[in-house]
């Protein structure tokens, strides 16, 4: 290894890498009991959260290392320790850079350090107990791989003078490199920081002692660092601020010049070396150089100039306000920023000779920087509707003027897209979403809304002269849906692109089932937001012609391919499929639930619910993927997931504490016994239907169907319905009034994540207390870490029972419409959107599966079963069908 | 010593040990043998305790990677810590596992082993099934369901009894969390202290995904800063990707770090199935890439890989100067 080369290298989730050329680095030092009352509040209190954004805080205003302190009498300052480092584990933003474990307990630092995945540091050893001592604790700090503070400090007590320092470093650095080979780059000397100017004369020299020892340790310690808390320097003027900020600035001057590598600052008590008040900066250096007998007697009287002088807090960079006006107006787009645009947008409306002009001319110029950013993927989802938002608010201010220029309506646009989402189904974040990508690329946007039948999406279109219609759904009989628009769209005579949308849908049924109705134009499937655009652009602009022949020569093939898999995959029958059923023993298994009926819940507490949220999901909602929370420190979307995630976190706490949305819950436990894929409820002469797979297994492999989870004879089933969505219209409504998609997709967003944490929620409480199956499961903490929880909560409309009209009868019995206040639509979807039902099935061996596809003998048994006609029956399971 | 043979060539490290006993297709009788024969729950799937009970077939797989050109091979101990094995209710048999997979390996490697071609057998320290710095309980963060402290006994008896099986290298490996590999680490150097001793110690880490991160988080740098404190002779990466994913991490290590460099990536990504169905041929030409750009000291297969793969490895890199430390 060079010798130029034996660079300090510190880790957290990242590396930190101090060589010759590293500016100072900034250690974080507000996670410091003894430094912060505020911290050491949250900490006595275990407001572990709050204590953690302090952290963060630290590392987004720039620290670079995180100094931690628990040493304070009241604390168990080992348990608080090891609590906080394993949180800071779990939070990337944080973790991100090394720690620095700071205590005068070497228990404390031990415990610490068993807690540091990355190299971190040790603040600190010294000689102070004797060389025994520090070997041994030198050694440990080798062994557990990380650097090392060392205080000048040894048997006979602190270094106060310029020999002093550099005889106790010189020793301490022989022992650590020459007997336990300790690699000097991880050596940091701590020469000591005394406060000057306290009026006693042999402390006039402290910082000039410190600078030279710092000098010499670099000149003579090769590789080792030096650092210090700088604080103390101006101890004796506590309550001054304006001064204490000057000297910290002029300390941190000349203690860079002479070498000092890294240090514990308050950045907020830090002013700029420059500009500074000369007058102070001289007092100041007088005193810290020592350069004059009166040096401090100076600064003092100097000093009273400055008492109760207001100190400037940190302002934000707004730097970016002295450009052109176009030019502040693409970066307000581009960086989402709001604030500014009224008054920039009036300022370049003066500059233009029409308003319309000010939208085609640098609005239109900064969402084209929007859309190339975004299209390069060097901006992503969450980011553009903020922009969108910004030109919203532009074109709102300037929509007046437009009128008053009866310009009104004549801006030139892209295109005309329809969007809607389809008859029966009430899901539109994804609608949304795509709607104002769209609109960000200068297309104007018709938003129908939810649940539009198929005869106004049509009128619309023709009234509206449109260019594209694109529909979205989630619920699968919205893929029904769909296709009744294409034939709705061919038989009105509409020629133009359809484009298709939405979790369920797919290519392959696009190709396959809607494609074939309409023959005027293409029909192209849309896979996410990002690729609207382009869709979009190739069917409107000058080479679509080619375009469309791709698309139906791709969807030829799609077909082709999906002919051939379909003959190579065959189905049993259902007799052969119900022979090789799953057999299971109820005997030990069958636990009486705590009541039969149903229960209502109201007043849930939506904090409470709050913390089941699995945000992952939340994540590809905007279209950002990774699984949380290594997604916030993703190399590509990190940075932005984790401005999503803050921003979701604020809006969270609001919702909670403002009540925007109502919870509520209901379940129900029944007796019963299963027949075939029936489950039957004799006191509620009741039936639930279930669908059994029928793909030819292995030997060994069922085929299931949720039925078999539920014994003959006797036994019980439950059932939920619950919501998050209760009142989310007036917030939604007040959103969209300020042109704010953003927050709107956001609070959609969220209330989609509450509903599926409150079922998580209610279902623990259902295994714990309300059924009692595993009543155990608190105590057996092994079990629920693994997630080893028994049984399952299938939904209607998932794979294991992709059938939606049994939600009727779910419906009835918990009653949801007087309590749970959820309504079904023609099509089954629930309203609100943010709500989840379907069965509690109490079962050990009772799992999630896919029921698959199945054939029409099963479909007329199943019609049979439900008394339901078959061709409506083959309607709604179409999409299981082969 | 190793280091000298590491400056001529690069040395080759064998390939799955799982992959080669699936095929011998053994049942719940073959784990048990005669010592668990009445032990109370089943031992099926617990791959390790074979050195035990069915130690000719440890012995031929190993003699089928030393036939197939292998420098070094890895003891069948993965899974051989008290914290593993407790999933099978045998954390007493630990000790035992790792000394007896030791002297097998080393007495099939000493039959192989000559003057031109010395062989090697490295201990095989996993990662356990816990992490020290992830918590299994998204509720409660601070959470670990083990401590720093029970993962360093538990791989100081792994060590001691690796080394007294008479293991030539400790290889610590698969590492997902870095905080397990330090533990690790620090139970070596303990073991050395008490006993006057040193091995040459291997580190090999596992980057989950695309992310280019450790299940615990850590950047392919961040991963190799927090453990070169230790006397290392080789870091590199196992596992989890295949060749080609691995290599742009592999060449952040060789870059950065003034370690011999290891790889021994997977028989590509699994297919659909779970299987991995990169060719012997495929996967050779991709390391022969690698190491041709001067990635590499020493190489090997994980998950899906076969003496097959060693032996088309082997052939790939033999002319191949070795990166330069």
């Amino acid at each position: 290894m060079s010798q130029t080369e034996r660079h300090m290298m510190l880790s957290g989730l990242e590396p930190l890498i101090i060589g010759p050329n590293t500016n100072f680095v900034n250690v974080g030092e507000r996670t410091n009991v003894t430094g912060s009352r505020k911290f050491l509040r949250l900490i006595k209190e275990e407001k572990f959260q709050d204590a953690l954004s302090i952290a963060r805080d630290q590392v987004e205003g720039g620290a670079q290392i995180l100094d931690v302190n628990m040493d304070e009498g009241m604390l168990d300052s080992k348990q608080a320790m090891v609590t906080f480092l394993n949180l800071i584990a779990s939070e990337p933003e944080i973790a991100k850079i090394p720690i620095m474990i700071d205590s005068s307990k070497w228990e404390v630092i031990e415990a610490g350090l068993q807690c540091l995945q990355g190299k971190g540091v040790v603040n600190s050893i010294s000689l102070k107990e004797g060389e025994a001592i520090f070997i041994e604790q030198a050694k440990k700090i080798k062994w557990y791989g990380a650097a090392v503070i060392v205080m000048a400090f040894d048997e006979k007590g602190q270094a106060d003078t310029y020999q002093r320092r550099i005889d106790i470093c010189k020793r301490a650095y022989d022992i650590l490199v020459d007997q336990i080979e300790f690699n000097p780059q991880d050596i940091i000397f701590d020469p000591n920081i005394f406060p000057v100017a306290t009026g006693i004369a042999e402390h006039n020299n402290y910082a000039v002692d410190f600078f030279k020892a710092t000098k010499w340790i670099k000149e003579n310690l090769p590789f080792a660092k030096v650092s210090g808390g700088v604080s103390n320097v101006s101890f004796s003027f506590r309550g001054n601020n304006k001064v204490r900020e000057a000297m910290h600035s002029a300390f941190l001057y000349h203690a860079i010049k002479n070498g000092m590598d890294m240090g514990i600052v308050n950045p907020t008590m830090l002013e700029v070396y420059d500009q500074l008040d000369k007058d102070l900066l001289t007092a100041v250096e007088d005193v810290l150089l020592n350069r004059s007998d009166d040096a401090t007697e100076a600064l003092l009287e100097l000093a009273e100039k400055y008492k109760g002088v207001k100190v400037q807090g940190v302002q934000k960079d707004l730097s970016w306000r002295e450009q052109s006006v176009e030019k502040r107006l693409e970066y307000a787009l581009v960086k989402g920023i709001v604030e500014f645009i009224e008054q920039d947008v009036e300022l370049a409306r003066g500059q233009f000779d029409k308003p319309l002009r000010v939208i085609e001319g640098p609005l239109m110029d900064g969402m084209n920087v929007v859309g190339d950013l975004f299209g390069a993927g060097k901006m992503f989802l969450p980011q553009v509707v903020k922009s969108a938002r910004v030109m919203k608010k532009a074109v709102a201010y300037l929509l007046p003027f437009l009128e008053e220029d009866k310009q009104a309506g004549v801006a030139s646009t892209n295109g005309k897209i329809l969007l809607a989402t389809v008859k029966g189904d009430v899901h539109d974040i994804g609608k949304n979403i795509v709607g104002v990508v769209l609109g960000c690329n200068n297309y104007e946007i018709i938003d129908m809304g939810v649940m539009v039948a198929p005869e106004k999406i049509i009128q619309k279109a023709i009234d509206e002269r449109v260019d594209i219609v694109g529909l979205s759904g989630l619920i699968t009989p919205s893929l029904d849906e769909m296709i009744t628009v294409a034939q709705e769209m061919q038989r009105a005579e509409l020629n133009v692109p359809l484009l298709i949308g939405g979790a369920t849908t797919s290519r392959v049924h696009t190709a396959v089932k809607i494609q074939e109705h309409y023959q005027n134009d293409s029909t192209v499937h849309v896979l996410d937001a990002s690729r609207a655009v382009t869709v979009a652009e190739k069917l409107l602009g000058g080479a679509s012609k080619g375009y469309k022949t791709q698309i139906e020569e791709e969807y030829q093939k799609v077909r082709e391919n999906y002919a051939k898999h379909r003959e190579v995959k065959k189905l049993i029958s259902l007799k052969e499929a119900r022979a090789n059923k799953l057999e299971l023993e109820f005997n030990d298994h069958i636990v009486a639930p705590c009541f039969t009926g149903v229960k209502h819940f109201d007043q849930l507490s939506l904090k409470q619910i709050s913390s089941y949220i699995d945000w992952t999901p939340f994540f590809q909602t905007w279209e950002l993927a990774g699984r949380f929370p290594n997604i916030l420190n993703d190399e590509i979307v990190g940075v932005q997931a984790t401005e999503l995630y803050a921003d979701a976190q604020k809006m969270l706490a609001q919702i909670i504490s403002e009540n925007w949305l109502e919870a509520k819950a209901s379940i129900g436990f029944w007796p019963c016994y299963a027949k075939d894929e029936m489950v039957i409820l004799p006191t509620e002469n009741k039936k639930f239907h279930f669908l059994r797979q029928q793909t030819q297994k292995a030997s060994g492999a069922f085929n299931l169907s949720l039925a078999d989870y539920i014994s003959p004879q006797s036994d019980y089933i439950g059932g939920f319905a619950v919501t998050c969505g209760l009142k989310i219209e007036d917030k939604i409504k007040e959103f969209e009034a300020d042109h704010n998609d953003y927050k709107s997709i956001m609070l959609k967003a969220l209330a989609d994540r509450l509903a599926e944490a409150l079922a998580e929620m209610m279902h623990r409480q259902v295994r714990k207390e309300h059924w009692g199956y595993a009543k155990e499961e608190q105590l057996d903490n092994e079990a629920l870490i693994k997630e080893k929880y028994r049984g399952i909560r299938p939904a209607p409309g998932y794979p294991a029972c992709p059938d939606h009209t049994d939600k009727i009868t779910l419906f009835e019995l918990l009653d949801c419409p007087n309590h749970a206040q959820i309504q079904l639509t023609e099509n089954l979807a629930m309203l609100p959107a943010a709500s989840v039902c379907g069965w509690y099935f109490a079962h050990p061996k009772a799992k999630y599966f896919g029921v698959g596809k199945i054939t029409e003998d099963q479909v007329v048994q199943f019609a049979e079963n439900k008394s339901i006609e078959k061709e409506e029956m083959k309607r709604w399971l179409s999409s299981s069908m082969q | 010593m190793i280091e000298q043979e590491l400056k001529k060539r690069i040395l080759v490290i064998d390939g799955a040990m799982g992959t080669m006993i699936q095929r011998y297709k053994l049942r719940e009788e073959d784990y048990r043998g005669e010592r668990f024969k009445d032990h109370e729950m089943s031992l099926k799937g617990n791959n390790d305790l074979l050195s035990i009970t069915r130690p000719e077939i440890i012995k031929e797989i190993h003699a089928a990677y030393l036939e197939a050109g292998a420098d070094i091979i890895e003891t069948n101990t993965f899974s051989s810590t008290t914290i593993a094995q407790a999933d099978y209710k045998l954390e007493s048999a630990a000790y035992d596992l790792n000394f007896e997979s030791a002297k097998i390996a080393k007495e099939i490697a000493s039959e192989f082993s000559t003057q031109a071609k010395p062989r090697y057998v490295a201990g095989a320290i996993g990662p356990t099934n816990r992490t020290a710095s992830i918590s299994p309980d998204v509720n409660n963060p601070a959470f670990r369901a083990v401590s720093f402290n029970e993962l360093k006994e538990a791989y100081y008896e792994q060590i001691s009894g690796l080394i007294k099986g008479g293991v030539d290298l400790l290889l610590i490996e698969t590492i997902f969390d870095t905080l397990n590999a330090k533990a690790a680490l620090f139970a070596a150097q303990a073991y050395f202290d008490e006993h006057n001793t040193t091995l040459p110690v291997m580190v090999s880490g596992t980057i989950t995904d695309a992310s280019g991160r450790t299940l615990s988080g850590q950047t392919t740098e961040a991963f190799m800063i927090s453990l070169q404190h230790a006397p290392l002779l080789s870091i590199g990466l196992n596992c989890a990707l295949g060749a080609k994913e691995l290599r742009p991490y592999l060449k952040v290590l060789s870059d950065k770090s003034d370690l011999f460099v290891t790889a021994y990536p997977n028989a590509g990504l699994p297919n659909e199935f779970g299987e991995y169905d990169q060719s012997p041929e495929q996967m050779a030409s991709l390391i022969e890439e690698f190491a041709k750009d001067g990635f590499l000291n020493m190489v090997g297969g994980c998950c899906g890989t076969t003496p097959s793969h060693i032996a088309a490895i082997a052939g790939a890199v033999e002319n191949i100067v070795p990166r330069e430390k």
